[in-house]
């Protein structure tokens, strides 16, 4: 498996990155060298082995449903670029 | 749906429920409806680094209640997801929802159309966290410079259940949406205040040739929030549909949004702009492992369902139509219920519960469940009818006595001196009284005019104002007058 340039601007433009001409080269190549790395795990037989959904093997992390205090207005918008009357204020929302 | 005889319509459904927890599905903080903006919030339903997300059991509980209700296979084994998206309604820019692991496996619900029963398959429904509310500062969401945004409801707990593309009507949609938002009631996940948006209904509809067996090109439209949206919605978009297939074009596969006040569906992004969601499995949350332990413990809490209810009510004598009204809604089918167990004529009951129960209560804008008569105290006054204590007619005024006071029936019979003059000793008197008073009506009588008999009963009736037993004054005055 290996990464083209297309894949490395199209996951760019879906993380919303502008990337130089440079980058985008030296990303798909980095990518293709990560992705080679791993393709040695394809090297062993997974016949029998089930897909790995959680690199901890915990289940069932639970809290019961009881109410707690959330935190005021002053805390809550700290650290928000913009905010007013305890809203956080976005710049225009682009639906594309 | 057979659209000017040329297309047929195929539906399925996306419906959105919020989960009535306490609490959010990640975090402590309260569910409550309203409240002053982002007053709700915490480090987790914010998004802030390193902030950790822990599940809610209640969640995972009402998940399993509702599927096991809607004939879902329970997962053994499921996960969270992230679904990476940027939109500023959830500030982590990713939503954690499930992908290929949903809690609910395949189910699905009957519905009946026309007397016609039809199965409609459920493909899946998972647990996901609602998002937050923008308040635009323009008129429109295009037309706004910027927007402000509340948290609070980020982080509610959502059920999201999938349909199979099983509906090709109208009716059937509504049946089916119809259907479902009752189980939920009635399984209380929910509180399914539509008008609140506890319940949200995303429509897939397209259209193919009659007689085709693929599938024309679907769109999506989002968010609608009652069912006449949903049928207006549907109405317009498969005609819109038709005259786009009529001139020859395509239907182009995209996401559209309801515009209510004008009656319209609008495209809201197509697919070339579809969000690839680049789901990976939730490494904050643990997966979930659900044994047959834990499904048989909530399935024990599973109420009698609406339609088990309406059989139940037929057998018992109910018609089919009456049973369905009393099932409508579950706080009016537990308070038929509670009655029931302490007065066991149902169809009496019935009569009462549909007509002057119901009569009151709308004309006060009072709920049945704040109801100021209670079930019990229905079924002792319908039992006063039944020992002959009351005649219907007086346990029709008694009914709204005690709804304005609250009282007992019997209270309000003693106090009012109402109780029926069943007594021989009593009414003889008043029977001569009458007799001596009307001597016409008693000639004629026995020269055969039935009906003066009639004449003679509403005297005595009067006299006893509309107290005496009608029953027994008729059997002493014909023994008087024979």
């Amino acid at each position: 498996m290996s990464i083209s340039r297309e894949d490395v601007e199209y996951v760019a433009a879906l993380a919303r990155l502008e990337l130089t001409e440079q980058e985008t080269q030296e990303y798909t190549e980095q990518l293709n060298s990560i992705l080679g790395y791993a393709a040695m795990l394809e090297r062993l037989d997974t016949t029998d082995v089930l897909p790995t959904a959680h690199a901890v093997p915990l289940h069932n992390v639970l809290r019961e449903d009881q109410v707690r205090p959330s935190i005021n207005h002053e805390k809550a918008l700290k650290n928000a670029p913009d905010g007013e009357e305890g809203f956080f204020r976005v710049p225009k929302i682009s639906l594309t | 749906m057979v659209v000017a005889n040329k297309y047929e319509m195929v539906c399925g459904l996306e419906v959105h429920v919020e989960l009535q927890t306490k609490t959010k599905i990640f975090c402590s903080c309260t569910t409550e409806f309203g409240g002053e903006q982002n007053t709700h919030v915490c480090p987790v339903c914010l998004g802030m680094p390193g902030a950790l997300p822990v599940l809610n059991r209640e969640v995972v509980n009402y998940a399993i209640k509702a599927g096991l209700a809607l004939n879902c296979e329970i997962a053994e084994f499921s996960k969270f997801d992230r679904k990476n998206y940027f939109y500023p309604d959830l500030s982590k820019n990713y939503q954690t929802s499930q992908f290929d692991l949903p809690i609910c496996g395949k189910g699905g619900l009957e519905i009946e159309v026309d007397g016609e029963k039809k199965w409609i398959g459920i493909t899946r429904a998972h647990m996901e966290e609602d998002a937050g509310k923008l308040v635009h500062s323009g008129d429109t969401i295009t037309t706004s410079n910027e927007s402000s945004v509340d948290y609070n409801r980020a982080g509610v707990p959502l059920l999201e259940i999938v349909s199979e593309p099983d509906m090709r009507s109208i009716p059937e949609v509504l049946a089916y949406l119809e259907k479902l938002v009752q189980i939920l009631e009635y399984t209380e996940v929910s509180d399914c205040r539509l008008e609140q948006g506890s319940v949200r209904f995303d429509i897939n509809v397209s259209l193919r040739p009659m007689g085709a067996t693929t599938l024309g090109t679907r769109t999506e439209t989002k968010n609608l929030n009652s069912f006449s949206s949903v049928r207006r919605c549907m109405e317009y978009e498969v005609a819109r549909q038709a005259r786009v297939l009529d001139a020859g074009e395509k239907v182009v596969q995209e996401t559209r949004t309801w515009d209510e006040g004008q009656g319209v569906t609008l495209t809201l992004r197509s697919k070339e702009e579809a969000h690839d969601y680049r789901y990976f499995p939730e490494p904050d949350l643990a997966p979930l492992v659900i044994d047959r332990e834990w499904v048989e413990r909530i399935r024990k809490t599973l109420p009698e369902l609406p339609e088990a209810r309406r059989a139940r009510l037929q057998a018992l004598g109910l018609s089919a139509y009456d049973a369905g009204v009393i099932t409508q809604a579950k706080a009016l089918s537990d308070f038929f219920d509670a009655a029931l167990s302490s007065y066991g004529d149902a169809k009496t009951l019935a009569n009462w519960v549909m007509g002057d129960v119901t009569r009151l209560l709308n004309t006060n804008q009072c709920s049945v469940v704040d109801s100021p008569i209670s079930a019990t105290q229905l079924a002792e006054l319908l039992g006063l009818i039944d020992k002959g204590t009351i005649s219907g007619k007086i346990a029709k005024s008694v009914l709204e006595d005690m709804y304005s006071t609250g009282k007992d029936a019997g209270v309000i019979v003693k106090e009012k001196g109402l109780a029926q003059i069943s007594d021989e000793g009593a009414l003889i008197g008043i029977i001569d009284d009458v007799i001596s008073a009307n001597p016409q009506s008693v000639e004629d009588f026995r020269a055969g005019k039935d009906r003066a008999i009639g004449f003679l009963v509403g005297q005595i009736m009067k006299a006893t104002k509309g107290q005496a037993n009608p029953g027994l004054v008729n059997k002493l005055l014909k023994e008087k007058l024979s």
